[in-house]
């Protein structure tokens, strides 16, 4: 079992890091041939800097729409933020140290973290406009991160594995060692869970988390009177027709 | 169409949130083009007969020359953000008219031949084939988008339904499956220069007519010059200002404005519009050939500043794309901004104190003022972001002593669009425009009630089409609506302009003999 477990997650770090790269390119090479960002909107390269950290971090957007969404979403990803960051605890040796100092938070983070995507799934469910434009594979994003985060909670609070194991596992297996991991059925559910969420990132809407910075609503500079802006292919083309 | 085969919204305090109602908007679909037309765009003349096979191609290749496109289809997470937030769902309650919802038609297709999930699981991501009707489905929906953007203002990610409409019309276009109204008229100003398809000989006479009707009134000899070559400015404004009201007393307003200022100006022949309609029909490719006609008559001339009238769309194509279509610019004065808005340089003599304006001359009336959403959320004016949603306003309260805004929530960067925009504006789709004006409505007539709002001011040719038409189906009056360089020529007060009803142009004429 912990070969396989090995094995599903070598694999799901190559499709993830190489699908999500190959994503990244295809944004990159892309060109916008107009300039279309949302305005009002900064006009320098700074200014842009700054509109991108407020959709980041704070969902600037999604805030002046629908404070309910707004607050649920952001719950959800402050929370896996802060759990993500605690989980280095099984990568890294020594532990960093803002990592060592965030641990004390990470629990409350994965309640946020479930409640947030409870109350998703909620609005998801009983709000006519977002139960219409939803598909199944909607409903299940939501499912598959619950029950991450379920038992992930199960693991700290009721069924307490073996972190040290887990840690020597993933450590090891950083290094190509196999190691061996301790069986117990929340951490079975809870890897099994995640590995998927992992192979399906780059083909899923969980494409937004490139998307956004490439968004060129958002990412670009409003100067199109003082520079020109010209994509390759419309170059080629006016070259053609003059 | 006649008028009464469909309802009027009723006007509540304010704009509910609809429940869904699936299909309410589904029989809605334009005037299919004409075959000449679409050749004369350069598209097929009639629906080619491998039109699937052709429309896959037609999207792989936008999403690989349009970025915007590509980041779109697959970003969103189907948050809902978007859903209440486009005026022809509020006016129509039809869910395919939610901005989600009308992005869902292209991406379930794109979904089905472009990804992973879609190939192997349809069902489970809601891809789905591209059948013949998916295809009217397209047609009948991307036609009642009027790309005002203001789902893209509200969406985390900032996609832009505007951004899919205007590539779903452009696919289906190139299948021969093209709109009639957006088509028939850039086959005009391709043909013409404009829009109405007037010919340079009747633009002379209406100027000269605008010209005799100015001095008449103010013994000034205010000049609306065509073709004149060597002017500083040329002047491109939307053809409707040559003769509709009430946009033809703003063309009125900008001569007596370049007037005062002293500056010399002419209006080309060639380029006598500022529309654009490429832009709607999501054709970079047209949208460039009716861009270079400006380009060239600004080089026939020999002008050294390009100026635009009060239009939304256009100031959109002229502000953020017509550097990149026909620049660069470099033969014009690099002292001004090419090209610069007719408010821009208003706002500017008015700074200066170059005009001499009597304010009280606007007194019969209480303003508000509707922000075109192109303007709001596409462009620019003045040097710093949101100056192209003060400087209008600045202007306002230059020339009105009355001038209210309406609820926040309706104007600035989040306005509703007036209904008519993105290439709407045609009696065929009457009912979609009518149902569309529901929340601009709806914020007029608070304003009217609440703060005794007389007039709403528009700086677009399609809102003042637009709401003309629209504003008695509300049980409001069509003239409610007005020009802001109708406002601006209200006040001005001309340099040697005879003083009111005395009779006294002879006696002034005398002197100055
Ligand atoms: C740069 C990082 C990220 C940003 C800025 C971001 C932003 C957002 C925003 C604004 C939403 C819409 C509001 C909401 O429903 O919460 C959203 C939804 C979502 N995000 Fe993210 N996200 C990020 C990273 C991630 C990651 C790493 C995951 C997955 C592990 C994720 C999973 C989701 C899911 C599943 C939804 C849909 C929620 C629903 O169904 O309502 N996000 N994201
Ligand atoms: C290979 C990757 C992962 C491993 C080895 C792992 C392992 C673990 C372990 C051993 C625990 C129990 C902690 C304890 O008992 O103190 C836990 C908890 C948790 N995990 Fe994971 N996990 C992984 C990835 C993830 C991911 C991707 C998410 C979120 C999407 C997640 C969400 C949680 C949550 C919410 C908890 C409970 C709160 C906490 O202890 O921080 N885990 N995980
Ligand atoms: S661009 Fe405007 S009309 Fe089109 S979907 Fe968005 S809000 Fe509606
Ligand atoms: S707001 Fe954006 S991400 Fe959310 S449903 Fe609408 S288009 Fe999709």
């Amino acid at each position: 079992m912990s070969l396989f477990f090995a094995l599903l997650f070598i694999v799901a770090t190559l499709v993830l890091v190489i699908g999500l790269t190959r994503k990244i390119i295809q944004y990159a090479r892309t060109p916008a041939p107009l300039k279309i960002p949302t305005t009002p909107a900064p006009v320098t390269q700074a200014g842009v800097v700054l509109r991108m950290f407020r959709e980041v971090v704070f969902f600037e957007s999604l805030f002046k729409s629908t404070k309910w969404t707004w607050l649920f979403g952001w719950m959800f990803h402050l929370g896996l933020l802060l759990v993500l960051l605690r989980h280095l605890r099984y990568f890294t040796d020594p532990v960093w140290l803002p990592i060592q100092l965030i641990q004390p938070f990470g629990v409350y983070a994965g309640y946020a973290m479930v409640i947030g995507l409870v109350g998703l799934l909620v609005r998801r469910i009983f709000v006519d406009r977002v139960r219409y434009i939803s598909a199944p594979s909607d409903f299940l994003w939501l499912a598959i991160l619950i029950f991450i985060g379920f038992s992930g909670l199960m693991m700290k609070f009721v069924a307490h594995t073996d972190v040290v194991m887990v840690k020597e596992f993933f450590t090891g297996l950083m290094g190509f060692s196999f190691g061996t991991l301790p069986v117990d059925v929340p951490l079975i559910v809870h890897l099994l869970l995640v590995a998927v969420l992992m192979l399906l990132f780059p083909f899923s809407k969980l494409l937004h988390v490139p998307g956004l910075f490439f968004s060129p609503g958002r990412n670009q500079v409003d100067n199109p009177r003082e520079k020109r802006h010209l994509a390759p292919w419309a170059k080629a083309m006016e070259e053609q027709k003059n | 169409m006649a008028k009464a085969d469909f309802e009027t919204p009723e006007l509540q305090e304010y704009v509910e949130v609809p429940e869904l109602v699936a299909g309410t908007m589904a029989h809605l679909s334009p005037f299919v083009a004409k075959p000449d037309h679409n050749t004369d765009l350069n598209f097929p003349g009639e629906l080619v007969d491998d039109w699937h096979d052709k429309a896959i191609a037609k999207l792989d290749d936008l999403r690989s020359r349009f970025r915007s496109l590509q980041v779109y289809l697959d970003s969103c997470v189907k948050c809902g953000s978007c859903t209440d937030k486009c005026h022809y769902f509020l006016g129509t309650k039809d869910p395919k008219n939610m901005p989600v919802g009308r992005q869902d038609l292209l991406r379930k297709v794109y979904r089905r031949y472009f990804t992973f999930a879609g190939k192997y699981f349809p069902k489970l991501v809601g891809a789905e084939d591209l059948t013949r009707d998916t295809l009217d489905e397209w047609y009948s929906y991307y036609h009642q988008c009027s790309q005002c953007r203001r789902c893209s203002v509200f969406c985390p990610y900032g996609i832009d339904t505007a951004e899919i409409s205007m590539a779903a019309r452009e696919i289906l276009d190139s299948i021969g499956y093209g709109q009639k109204y957006c088509n028939e008229i850039i086959a005009k100003v391709n043909k013409v220069g404009n829009n109405l398809g007037l010919p340079g000989a009747a633009l002379a006479d209406t100027l000269e007519g605008l010209e005799e009707d100015v001095e008449d009134e103010t013994g000034v000899a205010v000049k609306y010059p065509l073709d004149v070559k060597g002017a500083d400015i040329l002047l491109v404004t939307p053809s409707a200002d040559f003769f509709a009201e009430p946009h033809v007393d703003g063309l009125i307003g900008y001569g007596k404005v370049f007037h005062e200022a002293g500056v010399s100006w002419t209006i080309s022949s060639y380029a006598s519009e500022a529309a654009n309609f490429g832009m709607f029909i999501g054709s970079y490719e047209n949208m460039r050939r009716v861009s270079l006609r400006i380009r060239k008559a600004a080089l026939d001339l020999g002008v050294k500043r390009i100026v635009f009238g009060e239009c939304g769309h256009a100031w959109r194509v002229a502000y953020a794309f017509l550097n990149t279509l026909a620049g660069p610019f470099d033969f014009l004065d690099p002292n001004y901004p090419v090209p610069q808005h007719i408010l821009e340089f208003t706002w500017d003599q008015i700074q200066k104190g170059n005009l001499k304006l009597d304010k009280s001359a606007n007194d019969d009336k209480v303003l508000t003022f509707h922000d075109s959403c192109n303007v709001a959320r596409a462009t620019r004016m003045g040097n710093k972001p949101g100056g192209q949603l003060e400087i209008p306003r600045n202007v306002i309260k230059a020339v009105c002593n009355n001038f209210v805004d309406m609820h926040h929530e309706t104007i600035g960067e989040r306005t509703f669009c007036c209904g008519g925009g993105g290439g709407l504006l045609t009696d065929d789709l009457m009912e979609i425009r009518v149902k569309g004006a529901l929340p601009r409505m709806t914020a007029l007539k608070n304003v009217m009630e609440e703060e005794g709002v007389t007039h709403m001011a528009a700086i677009c040719a399609i809102c003042k089409s637009q709401f003309t038409k629209v504003l008695p189906y509300y049980g409001m009056d069509m003239d409610q609506i007005v020009s802001i360089h109708q406002l601006v020529s209200e006040a001005i007060i001309l340099t040697g302009q005879n003083s009111g009803d005395e009779e006294d142009e002879e006696e002034e004429d005398e002197v100055e003999a």
